[in-house]
């Protein structure tokens, strides 16, 4: 998914280090049936349905994180609709070319379990689903970094809301829906590829962000030591 | 050693040096904050901290106190009754004294607030200084503590003409958000790791505790630490504690609260709570002043399980002092402690005093089970709920607060 920014690194450009901070906001939408929750996702603000994917990253949230998004989470608990549950957490942002693509396939899963099982039209959630939208404000660091070994030194001492902007919130702006880091490597031509791969194998939804800060960290470490060898 | 770098051991250097970059473009900034009282209470405690943690940053930031008597303070902590859902309407006599302190107030506070470029006024106290400073030129912000999920109407509708020509408004749960024509930015607040309740103890200063308090640290210990207020349901803990105690008959209970200078009916429930724990010497209830904090600190270490069994909450920061010290806590189901408490992670969520009983009497016999969430609930306040993310969101809304309502704000 890219919907911000198309421009592609170009080779040697330095990656400039950057970091975001996110506030959220209550939009006064609540939903307490399904049917309620399919009503407020046509109409509601795009933003929602990225906090809703994304941006509860940077928000309280426990670790053991069950599903990916908070649609699918609501279902379960609140509706205790499994099946919708796990058809909603299979939705994969960065396979839809724009939130409104993503937005459509939200509601058509939903319309289609309504279709399937009646009786959900009238289930009211134990606690009402509430969405939220958010503020992002990216800072620069002023850090660069020429070559991407300083990558593997570098990654450890970012804040996760670095990693958070670079890994998470890149695959909405980047041309091929992926990471700043692998977006820069990419640059290099062929050369890291095998970097790449790796990259596009970490899954960023179901740990913290410290921990995906580590196994970042741990992948180019491990890249380079390699390569030094 | 600066403030900044005694918390970048706790949160980590990455933290701060964010804080540093969020606040540069904030250099030289005029904030000031209001509240009601200086000690006592969750908003004070904050913004004990942040105050100083800001101005460390460059932004010049003061912290003013509303003055009070008797009436306007009935008033308040009516307000606060009735907006977390008492049905209570409030006398006009005690309206008036509500207009009136703040108009008293405003003439003091006035220069200072017509001339900061963000003025941030906590809880309904002090919400009518906005419409007393006609001349003013920054940006206000009305952070409200509150549980206002349901509010009783009358009392939100009077408070509403205050609130409404805010330039913002800030909650701590989404479910607590009102209709307001403006922006509802959500930010739970935080405890601070370095505070006398929050940091490290040693083992003596916990064991001076049993001491003090007759408490034998060879039995069972569960405690609530919280003010003597209705909706923090003492009596319901007292009977948790005896339905729990049916089988566990060693069980000891704490119920420890501090008074605020601004809540009046805290001695009528303690007086109610001591009523009840008549007879039981195992029962305990402590009022201790308000700057006992290194007390509560290690009456929260003493306890096996520590309880918050609200049935009204805002946030409950009792709950998240008690998970920094690896406690697992009993909670109830409502507000900010559902936030907190991830049921079978970091404590229990429960709704009845029965509920309560039943997780005491599990967590008693599972010591394993206690460890493994105290870990988890440590990990997670460290991660979420400390003061140093308290700070970046609201450095983070004065930002937006600059830029408008755009999803996305690049600086530099």
């Amino acid at each position: 998914m890219a919907t911000l920014d198309s421009t592609a690194p170009r080779a040697g450009a330095p990656f400039a280090i950057k970091d975001c901070a996110l506030v959220a906001l209550a939009t006064g939408r609540k939903a307490r049936l399904l049917q309620e929750l399919r009503s407020e996702l046509t109409a509601i603000d795009a933003a929602c349905i990225y906090h809703h994917f994304w941006g509860g990253l940077l928000q309280p949230r426990f670790v053991e994180r069950e599903y990916n998004n908070d649609f699918a989470a609501w279902v379960r608990h609140g509706i205790h609709d499994a099946v919708l549950a796990e058809r909603l957490a299979a939705l994969a942002p960065v396979h839809f070319p724009d939130l409104e693509a993503l937005r459509r396939e939200i509601i058509e899963l939903i319309d289609a379990r309504l279709d399937e099982v009646e009786h959900l039209l009238w289930i009211r959630a134990s606690q009402q689903f509430e969405f939220i939208r958010s503020q992002i404000v990216v800072f620069d660091t002023q850090r660069q970094l020429r070559q991407p070994a300083e990558l593997a030194g570098a990654l450890s001492a970012l804040s996760t809301s670095s990693i958070f902007y670079h890994f998470v919130d890149a695959r909405r702006r980047t041309p091929d829906g992926g990471d700043d880091f692998s977006d820069w490597l990419g640059a290099f031509g062929d050369e890291f590829s095998l970097l790449r791969q790796q990259l596009a194998s970490i899954d960023p939804f179901f740990g913290s962000l410290a921990e995906l800060r580590a196994e970042l960290a741990g992948v180019f470490g491990a890249y380079f030591q390699g390569a030094g060898q | 050693m600066s403030l900044l770098e005694e918390y970048a051991k706790v949160s980590g250097e990455d933290v701060i040096a964010q804080l540093r970059q969020l606040a540069a473009p904030l250099n030289g900034a005029k904030v000031v904050h209001v509240n009601s009282t200086r000690s006592g209470g969750g908003v004070a405690e904050i913004l004990t901290k942040l105050v100083p943690l800001m101005q460390e940053l460059g932004i010049e930031t003061q912290w003013e106190v509303i003055n009070g008597e008797g009436d306007f303070f009935e008033c308040t902590k009516g307000m606060h009754n009735t907006l977390q859902g008492n049905r209570t309407p409030l006398a006009d006599h005690l309206l008036r004294a509500y207009e009136t302190t703040n108009a008293q107030n405003a003439e003091i506070l006035r220069p200072t607030l017509e001339d900061a470029d963000f003025v941030f006024i906590h809880d309904p106290q002090p919400a009518p200084l906005l419409t007393l400073c006609p001349a003013r030129k920054g940006k206000w912000v009305w952070r409200c503590h509150i549980d206002a999920s349901h509010p009783y109407r009358p009392v939100w509708k009077y408070l509403q003409q205050y609130v409404v020509p805010y330039d913002a408004s800030i909650f701590s749960l989404a479910a607590f958000a009102q209709e307001l024509p403006h922006p509802q930015y959500l930010i739970p607040p935080s405890i601070d790791p370095l505070s006398d309740k929050n940091k490290a103890l040693q083992d003596s200063v916990v064991a001076d505790i049993y001491r003090k308090y007759q408490l034998d640290p060879e039995r069972p210990l569960i405690a609530q630490i919280s003010r003597f207020d209705r909706f923090k349901d003492p009596i319901g803990v007292i009977q948790a504690y005896q339905l729990a105690k049916q089988f566990v008959p060693a069980l000891q209970l704490v119920l420890a609260g501090g008074g605020a200078a601004d809540d009046p009916e805290g001695e009528a429930v303690l007086a109610e709570v001591e009523a009840v724990a008549k007879g039981d010497a195992d029962i305990h209830v402590l009022l201790l002043p308000s700057d006992a904090h290194v007390e509560i600190n290690a009456l929260q270490r003493a306890a096996d399980i520590v309880l918050q069994k609200s049935v009204r909450e805002g946030f409950g920061l009792t709950v998240t002092e008690a998970m920094w010290k690896s406690k697992p806590v009993i909670g109830g189901d409502v507000g900010g402690i559902r936030l907190q408490v991830i049921d079978h992670h970091t404590g229990f969520l429960v709704n009845t005093p029965e509920g309560a009983a039943l997780r005491i009497r599990y967590l008693l016999h599972q010591p394993e089970t206690v460890k493994t969430m105290g870990a988890q609930a440590q990990a997670f306040v460290r991660e979420n709920f400390l003061i140093t993310r308290h700070l970046r969101e609201y450095l983070t809304l004065i930002v937006a607060l600059l830029h408008g309502a755009q999803e996305r704000i690049e600086l530099g």
